[in-house]
């Protein structure tokens, strides 16, 4: 089967997050007051796999091997089956 | 006794350290690009600064997982020392051959001027030429350099003296004033468990000449000079 993995990635709380915060002061000077902004990193990753599980657990490895640092960063996986 | 320069596509600082190391010092030294994967026949590496892959996914992430890294840690294994400067210190993080990660300055420029750090260890392969608590001057060129680890990871290192340079102020003070990117307790360098392997934002090779403003730089790489002699 194919699947699709949308990864996030993001910084783990603590993290500061300087473009999030220069986001925030620019919407403030459209005159659009937000509480927080943070930015994330997107990736689509496409792959062949016997089934859901063990589609998952690949991407999983992916992100503790490349994707992402686990020191700074938290990461979510979506998985879809592609047609 | 010979040491390798490495080279990533992306490096950048790879000639600045094989002139310091030929024609300051006189040593034996050669680039090495990275799909060579054997180093045998070196004593010491140079992950020289640069921006490896164009700093993608993270800065260092893509050379750190190059099969020639493997080669850096089975040659830092046997004890030789390796020196990551600015790219080569995320390289070395990203591979986990140092602990913490390197990540965008608190204020998110890239940031080229000089600093002034003070020795905290003299005790490596690397700072042997140094004083404790000697106040040097070598300049910085880089984006991500604010040095964060875990509260533990850093009580760690601090227990184990493995912080080896901190940014400070012209009196050697530890000041916010004086810490260029926001690293955690003005971290500019470390070294591993075993003190064989050092990365540092600073760049050592661009202070290694007087008519460049300074020569501290070039003491790093004399002590590690010093140290292949005695031990290789």
């Amino acid at each position: 089967m194919q699947y699709q993995a949308t990864v996030t990635i993001e910084q783990k709380a603590g993290m500061l997050d300087p473009e999030g915060t220069t986001a925030k002061r620019a919407l403030g000077h459209l005159g659009y007051e937000v509480s927080s902004v943070k930015t994330a990193k997107l990736y689509e990753i496409v792959l062949e796999a016997e089934s859901a599980d063990i589609a998952q657990q690949k991407v999983d490895e992916m992100c503790q091997k490349l994707i992402a640092n686990p020191i700074v960063h938290n990461y979510t996986i979506e998985l879809k089956e592609l047609n | 006794m010979k040491i390798a320069i490495i080279q990533f596509g992306g490096t950048n600082c790879d000639l600045d350290v094989l002139h310091v190391l030929k024609d300051v010092l006189g040593l034996d030294a050669e680039t090495v690009w990275y799909k060579q994967e054997d180093l045998t026949g070196f004593d010491g590496v140079v992950v020289p600064g640069g921006f490896s892959y164009g700093d993608y996914l993270r800065a260092g992430a893509i050379a750190a997982r190059t099969p020639i890294m493997d080669s850096v840690k089975k040659l830092a294994a046997e004890g030789k020392p390796v020196l990551g400067i600015c790219n080569g210190f995320q390289v070395l993080t990203e591979a986990r051959l140092l602990e913490g990660a390197l990540t965008t300055n608190e204020y998110p420029k890239f940031r080229c001027h000089w600093t002034n750090l003070r020795v905290e260890a003299v005790d490596t392969p690397f700072t042997s030429k140094f004083k404790k608590g000697e106040l040097i001057r070598m300049p910085i060129a880089h984006m991500e350099g604010k040095f964060y680890a875990e509260e533990k990871t850093l009580a760690e290192l601090d227990e184990k003296e493995q912080v080896v340079f901190r940014y400070v102020d012209g009196n050697g003070k530890v000041m916010d004033s004086a810490n260029p990117n926001g690293s955690l307790e003005n971290i500019a360098g470390i070294v591993n468990t075993s003190r064989n392997i050092l990365g540092l934002m600073p760049h050592p090779e661009r202070a290694s000449e007087s008519i460049l403003g300074s020569d501290d730089g070039l003491r790093v790489f004399e002590s590690m000079a010093d140290y292949i002699t005695e031990n290789f």
